[in-house]
């Protein structure tokens, strides 16, 4: 069997002065799977998201992308979304084009300016001229286009309306490739559902609370990953 | 255009429901390939893997056929057909009576009152 797409083992992350964000935290995903990291805020999503590509360091513990130790090659395999922008708003969508196929090998211009063309988006305008939704859309199409082992996207449908939120869950789901994994954290849980293949809840340090495959665990308890959500984090306040 | 789901039964069965009723109902004619399931999976805004596990159970049934890596077709064998429509109409007679007793109301009266709304009609 291959190496799995993402391991995590026994990783500790705290901040200067605060709390322990990550609690000795363990994960192994398989490649080919749309993963939803479902938490309520500060449960340290985005940190872990952070810690994979290398943008924050772990105080202990170990990440591996495709059997590889963190590091400058696994960054090279993974897409990521951060919660929020990064493109300069002064760029022409050309330009972050541009920018994009001269930092990433595996970017697909083609792929980028079809899913464009299909947004109706002009791609000679700048960045700050477009709709908070456009954006946000644009910036999904350019992380999407990308021919990545692991996608990390950090809250890709909150903020948008209804429906540029179908249009970013139908760009995941268009793009799906069975060599790779896609991770996404939101708190939107409804509106992600029907597209996950397998789910955790992650609580306070990073916990794992409830997690497996999606359609299994619903059928199982006769209910949505959302009631479950509730469910269990009302738990943990009440414990 | 997503579809709707229920949380009582898991998605990929109510996904074959969907695909199966459209079959029957000739949206797909007997022994026309079906699309592809990245493109279904597109269209319903669901899961490719769990589209997948859909298909898989609808051939099962053989309501579907696989052709080698070409694609899944529609079955054109009568008995097939008939056992699925049959499957759809004890499906939804069970829905019915779970309704209706969850109402209070008897398979008896069920009947009086879907006599009673037809003749209204």
């Amino acid at each position: 069997m291959s190496a799995p797409v993402l391991s995590c083992h026994n990783l500790y992350k705290s901040y200067k002065g605060g709390k322990m964000v990550l609690n000795g935290f363990q994960c192994s995903l398989a490649s080919g799977k749309i993963i939803g990291l479902l938490g309520p805020n500060g449960c340290g999503k985005s940190t872990l998201m952070k810690l994979i590509c290398g943008l924050l360091v772990p105080d202990h513990g170990e990440i591996r992308v495709c059997g590889e130790l963190q590091s400058e090659a696994t960054n090279a395999m993974i897409s990521y979304l951060p919660e929020r922008t990064y493109c300069n708003n002064w760029m022409r969508v050309d330009e972050l084009i541009d920018y994009f196929c001269d930092f990433y090998s595996d970017f697909d211009e083609n792929a980028a300016r079809r899913m464009l063309a299909e947004l109706k988006i002009d791609t000679r305008m700048t960045l700050k001229t477009l709709s908070k939704g456009n954006k946000e859309k644009v910036q999904l199409v350019m992380v999407m286009a990308r021919r990545a082992r692991l996608y990390l996207l950090d809250e890709p449908i909150a903020g948008v309306d209804s429906a540029a939120r179908d249009y970013i869950l139908q760009t995941i789901i268009g793009n799906y490739n069975p060599e790779a994994t896609i991770v996404i954290t939101t708190h939107l849980i409804h509106d992600i559902e029907p597209i996950l293949d397998e789910f955790a809840f992650m609580g306070e340090g990073g916990k794992i609370m409830l997690s497996g495959v999606a359609d299994d665990v619903r059928a199982e308890r006769g209910k949505s990953l959302d009631e479950l959500f509730k469910e269990v984090f009302k738990c943990s306040v009440n414990s | 255009m997503a579809w709707n789901f229920n949380n009582r039964e898991a998605m990929f069965l109510q996904i074959a429901d969907h695909m199966r009723l459209e079959i029957l109902n000739g949206v797909y004619a007997p022994d026309q390939q079906i699309p592809s399931v990245r493109q279904l999976a597109f269209t319903a805004s669901v899961n490719p893997n769990t589209m997948q596990r859909a298909l898989a159970q609808l051939e099962e049934e053989g309501l579907l056929y696989a052709r080698g890596t070409v694609g899944r077709f529609v079955s054109s064998d009568p008995d097939v057909i008939s056992a699925a429509k049959e499957r759809m109409r004890q499906k939804t007679v069970r829905r019915w009576i779970r309704e209706a007793t969850a109402l209070g109301i008897s398979v008896d009266e069920m009947i009086s009152y879907i006599q009673k709304e037809e003749n209204e009609q």
